[in-house]
This record gives structure tokens, C-alpha cells and sequence, in this order.
């Protein structure tokens, strides 16, 4: 067998159990579908009263606005939520048993980002519905909405390379706040609430470089219809990527010499 | 004689010393003591920028979103406190400490309001704290000195009733687990409320008839209008009126619970 087909059979087993375990316990999905929806209805339903303000500029609607940033939220912490997954699963044993039986490990972590991709899928999937019914208008077109989607699967990817990392160096749940604090102070250090010009304050300059604004930005411009900072944002999330996994690659090597 | 008077401790000691060990237990757990009262700080940073813009919308009722939004710390501080003692009872419940207090004459009522010590240290502590950072910060309180003092008295007492709650929820349930479960209703309870507009801008009409309908709306607003009003006989009424009632409540429930906690061991 070569590399890469045993690369491939490590990772669909993993990402075939972290899925069946998903959709198999509702106390794993539930916070995943939770949050978001929760998210989505008490801003776009509490704020939408902001989109009256002078210069505010997303003729789409406050719904799609809101919707845009839940969709990255969701992306996000479903990442996070695989993370403590795999230190559940550290925490428990089976990961060193896996560690042992595994030819390739880094066929584990990809399996883990697969998995953590159908749950997003799926998560984004009933947000959107709900969304729907509640009267989100969309002026994007069918290539937008999967740019949109395709968006949201490179953040999930990115933040579960990010959650793995951690959850395989630290191997307790208790990393949790880790994996999770960076990801929730980014988010909200971004134009949440209204677009970029309307922030006011020293959260202004930081989201002026954060990269979660580009991405923010981006995906409103798919949801309606006018894509912008596409470029900027693949450049990012293409960085951060790499990045993580080279975190990811580290945490491997880590719960590699703790045996 | 009673029981304690017997062992020659009052209902007042059996209190003192259960609330001193519940307030030491805080204090001796950094995590506990930092994290529920630098998060909501955080928070109220983030969001009087990314929503300052609201302050343009006519109608809205203060100059800067600080001002208004200065409340939301007071609850989320509030929350953190119920879950916190609400935790620390279950671990009291699920690690015998509480078996153990039983065989004593401790009373009942010496139990629940000593339990109940820690949280209001901590409602008291982040009370005083967020005053004085959002002052630091340029909010002014419209009610003046005496009025910052009743939003103190105010913030206090609406913490108490979250931590009569989370008190409830330990003895009901005993498990830490089951203390951590509810703690997102409780974030549903102050996001589906005025916390984070007014009322009256609110546009869509399901949501403003469910933060009418919201207790945290009226404890939200009582505090807030000390801050941005000045003194407001109805919202102050409505919102000490509500904590009082769900402390009553709550604390009845919770006698409830440890009665029927201490018949099973």
C-alpha cells in the first residue's frame, strides 16, 4: 500500500467515526447546531434596528448581514468543538490506541478536519434554512452562495487545524479556553455588528488588520451579490492554513514522544 | 434548646463560618475570582465600539453605547456568580461535604445563606468593580453619587437572585454538570432581553414581545436607568419588585430541595 492510500484509509476511518459519533449523539451536535442559531436570532432579530443608521450600506438586509458572520462563527467553533473532541479522545485513551495502530498519523489529524467539515456542513445547513424561513433575503447567485460555503469550509478547516494542535499537545479537555478564547476574541475583535467604517474606537484599528474583517467582508459580499476582498481573504486563510498546519504537524510529533 | 444552641453555636456562626469558607474558597481559586469579572469587561469593551453607531439612530436614548450599555456587565457578572456558587454547592453535594453537615445541628436556613456567602462576595466584589471601571471610562451616572450607590444596593441584589437560582439548580439536581447545563439558559435569558437595545427599537415584533416578556429586561433597565435617566421610580420599582421576588422564589424552592436532599441521605 502507498503513502498516500494509507494516508487516505487513516483519515476516512477517522473522519467516519468522528461523524457517526456527531450525528449519533445529540449532546456532540446539539452546542454545534445551538450556538449558531442561537447567534443568528438574537442579533439579527434583537439588532436589526442598527441597520438604520446613517451609513450603514448592506441593502440585502440586517438578516444577511448577521447571517454572513454566524456562517464564519459556526465555521469557527465547529473547529473549536472537533478540538475538544480529540482531547476527549486523548483524555479517554483511544487516541494513543489510535496513535498506535495508525501507519500514517498524520492521517488522523486530516480525518479530524473531514469530519469537522461535514459537521459544518451540515450546521450551516440548518442555519441557512432557519434563516430562510425567518425572511433572509439573498442577492447572491448559486456560485456566490458556494463561494460562501467554500469560505466557511477553509475557516472550519483552518480553526480545527488550530483546536487539534492544541488538544494533542495539552491531551486533557481542560485546554478547552485555549482552543476556544483566541478563535471567540478574534471574531468579535471584527465588524460584527454594523460594517467596518461604523466601528468606532480602538476596535476600529484592530479590525482594520484582523483578518477575520477581510473574511467577514467577503462573505457578505457573496450573500449579496457583490464579492469583494475575495483575493485579500484567499491570501489570508491560505496563511493561516499553512500555518496551522505546521501547528497542527507539531502537536502530532508532541503526542508522538508522549507515548 | 436548639440543637446548635447546644453545641453552643448560633444560627449566626453556623452562617459566618459556612460564608467564610465559601468566600475563601473564591478567593483561593484565581480563576474563579479573574475570569467572571474580566470577560464581561471585555465584552462591554467590544461591544460599546462595534455599537456605537446605534447611539445615531433618533430615538436612542444615550449619547454613547457605554453608557447604555454599562448593564450588561452587572448581569453577565451576576450570571458568572450564580454559576460559580452553583457549582461549588454541587461539588459540596457530590464529594459527601454535604452528608457530612447534615449529622451535624448546623440548621438548614444556616446552610443555604452561608452557601449562598460566596456568591454575594462575588456579586458585591464585581458590583463595585464595574462601577468604577465604567466611571474610569468616562460614563456618567445621571442619578448622582446617591444614585450610584443604588445601582450598588441594586446590582447586589439582582446578583443574590441569580445565585438563589444557580443555588436551586445545584440542590435540585447535584451535579456540577447539570449547574454548567443551564448556564447557556441563562445567556439566552439576558440576549433575548433589552440588554443590548432599547426596547423600543427593537424592530422585529416576536423579539420585543418576548424581551417585554423577559424578567432581565426589567433588571436590565433598572440599572440602566440610574445610569443614562436619572431616578425612575417604575424601573427601579420594576427591577428591585422582580429580584425580590425571584430571591423569595428561589430561596424557597432551594429550602424545598435541601429538605428533601437531606431526608435522602
Amino acid at each position: 500500500m502507498s503513502k498516500l492510500a494509507r494516508t487516505r484509509s487513516v483519515a476516512l476511518s477517522v473522519a467516519w467515526r468522528g461523524i457517526h459519533n456527531a450525528f449519533t449523539n445529540p449532546a456532540i451536535l446539539l452546542p454545534s447546531v445551538m450556538f449558531p442559531l442561537f447567534f443568528f436570532v438574537a442579533f439579527a432579530g434583537g439588532l436589526s434596528g442598527v441597520q438604520h443608521t446613517p451609513e450603514f450600506n448592506f441593502p440585502t438586509g440586517y438578516s444577511a448581514f448577521q447571517f454572513a458572520f454566524v456562517s464564519i462563527q459556526a465555521a469557527a467553533f465547529g473547529g473549536v468543538f472537533t478540538g475538544f473532541s480529540i482531547a476527549a479522545d486523548f483524555e479517554y485513551g483511544f487516541a494513543r490506541r489510535l496513535m498506535l495502530a495508525a501507519p500514517n498519523r498524520g492521517g488522523i489529524v486530516i480525518g479530524y478536519v473531514i469530519a469537522a467539515m461535514v459537521r459544518a456542513v451540515f450546521v450551516l445547513g440548518v442555519v441557512f434554512t432557519a434563516a430562510l424561513i425567518s425572511g433572509m433575503n439573498i442577492d447572491g447567485s448559486l456560485a456566490n452562495m458556494l463561494s460562501l460555503l467554500a469560505l466557511a469550509l477553509a475557516v472550519s478547516a483552518t480553526a480545527t487545524l488550530w483546536a487539534a494542535g492544541i488538544a494533542m499537545r495539552m491531551r486533557t479537555m481542560q485546554a478547552g479556553p485555549i482552543m476556544q478564547m483566541p478563535i471567540f476574541i478574534l471574531m468579535f475583535l471584527a465588524p460584527v455588528y454594523v460594517p467596518l467604517p461604523l466601528v468606532a474606537g480602538w476596535v476600529h484599528d484592530v479590525a482594520t488588520f484582523n483578518p477575520v474583517t477581510a473574511m467577514l467582508e467577503a462573505a457578505r459580499g457573496f450573500i449579496s451579490g457583490e464579492p469583494t476582498k475575495v483575493a485579500i481573504t484567499a491570501a489570508c486563510l491560505a496563511g493561516m492554513f499553512a500555518l496551522t498546519v505546521v501547528w497542527a504537524r507539531g502537536g502530532v510529533r508532541s503526542a508522538e514522544r508522549a507515548g | 434548646m436548639t440543637a446548635a444552641a447546644a453545641t453552643g453555636s448560633s444560627t449566626l456562626t453556623q452562617v459566618g463560618l459556612l460564608a467564610g469558607r465559601a468566600v475563601s474558597h473564591v478567593l483561593r481559586q484565581p480563576a474563579q475570582l479573574v475570569f467572571p469579572i474580566a470577560f464581561p469587561l471585555v465584552l462591554l469593551a467590544v461591544n460599546s465600539s462595534g455599537l456605537d453607531a446605534a447611539t445615531r439612530l433618533p430615538g436612542f436614548p444615550a449619547a454613547s453605547y457605554l453608557d447604555f450599555a454599562l448593564a450588561i456587565p452587572f448581569m453577565q457578572g451576576a450570571l458568572f456568580a450564580a454559576l460559580n456558587g452553583g457549582q461549588d454547592l454541587a461539588r459540596d453535594i457530590q464529594n459527601g461535604f454535604l452528608d457530612r453537615l447534615a449529622l451535624t445541628p448546623m440548621s438548614g436556613g444556616a446552610l443555604l445563606a452561608g452557601q449562598l456567602g460566596g456568591a454575594l462576595f462575588m456579586g458585591i466584589v464585581s458590583a463595585v468593580l464595574y462601577l468604577v471601571v465604567g466611571v474610569l471610562f468616562g460614563v456618567g451616572i445621571a442619578s448622582g453619587v446617591a444614585g450610584a450607590l443604588v445601582l450598588l444596593v441594586l446590582a447586589i441584589t439582582i446578583s443574590f437572585a441569580f445565585a438563589c437560582f444557580g443555588t436551586f439548580v445545584a440542590l435540585r439536581a447535584g451535579s456540577g454538570e447539570a449547574v454548567q447545563g443551564f448556564f447557556p439558559l441563562f445567556f439566552v435569558l439576558l440576549f433575548l432581553s433589552s440588554a443590548f437595545f432599547p426596547r423600543d427599537l427593537i424592530e422585529q415584533d416576536w423579539f420585543r414581545t418576548v424581551a417585554t416578556y423577559n424578567p432581565v429586561s426589567y433588571m436590565v433597565e433598572g440599572i440602566r436607568s440610574l445610569v443614562i435617566t436619572g431616578w425612575d421610580g417604575q424601573a427601579l420599582a420594576q427591577a428591585f419588585g422582580i429580584s425580590a421576588i425571584a430571591i423569595v422564589f428561589f430561596l424557597v424552592l432551594s429550602s424545598r430541595a435541601l429538605r428533601t436532599r437531606l431526608l435522602r441521605t
